[in-house]
């Protein structure tokens, strides 16, 4: 008679609930190209909880996430985002390198066969798009540049928000002397204005930041 | 408040002083390197052409009249050309040549060419190709400073689409 030895691990599951209001801002230059990509989550909610094998709850691969789809327990419901295993950070499945810039790059013609499709003289093209989950708001300045922000549908003061992020743009990438225009932005104070004029749009959820 | 309390408890605004001083060595080395007051125009213009490119989207950003913003004075716009593509700015003080006075040797150097070039390279990026130049300076002795710019035409390509 063989017996068969099972390891039993503990796993420590670091769930998220998923309450992320403002998603994720890109920036596109005036020839259409990822200049800049930020995916803003926030923890709201959090459990964490010890496990043994076999796990009581289910998972699975949603959006990039992996989200728990069944076994619903101690706080932990369906649609909860796991985030770390003993103490590992679980970033998700990522995009493969330069999906998001494709993606992104993509818009830029949907917006302009929207101002050709447009009855009307000079329409503005896409301003905001919104599905039953996710809203997406787009601000393009005089100059080309266009400012989308992915965000829940909940959240208000979207336009304040897009105009602040282009004013830490202006100030943040243009007035940085090694900053070469068009290229993608990598500035530290850039993305630390830029992360707290996020959390405080998300606080406030309201017209004033 | 007044205005000058306001500059002065404000810590992003640096002295005017400063501004000219640096200003002005920057043009005073200019020379030293190039020796050609030609080529020292053409290199403040360029200069000032890469700041206009990025200053344009501070001053869309923020929507405050530029001259005021970034220079503390209010030029008059005037002299319109008969077809209307023309005019000229025109400032009573030049804050950025208070301390200045140009030697003998170099009166063919337009100081504040830097202007022209801003002027220019803010249009570009909002499709408008224009022309700019000097055609008075105090410190040539000229009542006030004054920019011609024209217009040459619209950049179509360049047009981002929804802004036509």
């Amino acid at each position: 008679m063989t017996t068969l030895m099972y390891k039993f691990h503990q796993i420590n599951l670091y769930i998220l609930t998923d309450k992320m209001t403002v998603h994720s801002l890109y920036i596109l230059s005036k020839s259409g190209g990822l200049i800049y990509q930020h995916d803003h989550n926030i923890p709201t909610v959090e459990h964490e909880k010890t496990f043994s094998y076999p796990l009581e709850v289910k998972l699975e691969v949603q959006n990039r996430n992996i989200v728990v789809s069944y076994g619903q327990r101690d706080g932990i419901k369906v649609g909860h985002t796991l985030m770390a295993v003993n103490g590992m950070k679980v970033t998700g499945q990522q995009l493969e390198d330069g999906r998001d810039a494709m993606l992104a790059s993509m818009f830029y013609p949907l917006y302009a066969l929207a101002c050709q499709l447009s009855p009307e003289q000079r329409s503005s093209g896409i301003e905001i798009l919104e599905a039953d989950n996710f809203r997406m708001n787009c601000f393009q300045t005089l100059t080309g540049v266009k400012f989308m922000v992915i965000s829940d549908v909940k959240q208000t003061g979207i336009d304040n928000l897009l105009h602040r992020v282009y004013e830490i743009y202006s100030d943040f990438a243009l007035k940085n002397p090694f900053y070469s225009l068009e290229m993608p932005i990598r500035c530290e104070l850039f993305d630390e204005h830029l992360k707290s004029a996020l959390e405080q749009a998300e606080r406030l959820g309201i017209s004033n930041i | 408040m007044s205005r000058q309390s306001m500059r002065a408890n404000d810590p992003k605004k640096v002295s005017g002083e400063l501004f000219t001083l640096t200003y002005g060595s920057l043009v005073a080395q200019l020379l030293k390197d190039y020796e050609n007051v030609d080529d020292v125009n053409r290199q403040l213009e360029r200069m000032g052409y890469n700041i206009g490119m990025r200053l344009i989207e501070d001053f869309l950003a923020r929507a405050n009249p530029a001259f005021k913003l970034y220079l503390g004075v209010s030029p008059s716009i005037g002299s319109w050309s008969p077809g209307g593509d023309e005019f000229s700015v025109v400032l009573e003080t030049n804050p950025m040549a208070e301390f200045v006075e140009l030697p003998d040797h170099c009166l063919g150097l337009r100081y504040s060419n830097i202007m022209a070039g801003v002027i220019r390279g803010a249009c570009e990026m909002v499709q408008l190709e224009v022309m700019a130049w000097f055609i008075a300076d105090q410190l040539k002795g000229d009542n006030v400073t004054e920019i011609r710019v024209k217009f040459v035409k619209r950049l179509e390509d360049a047009i981002p689409a929804g802004e036509d």
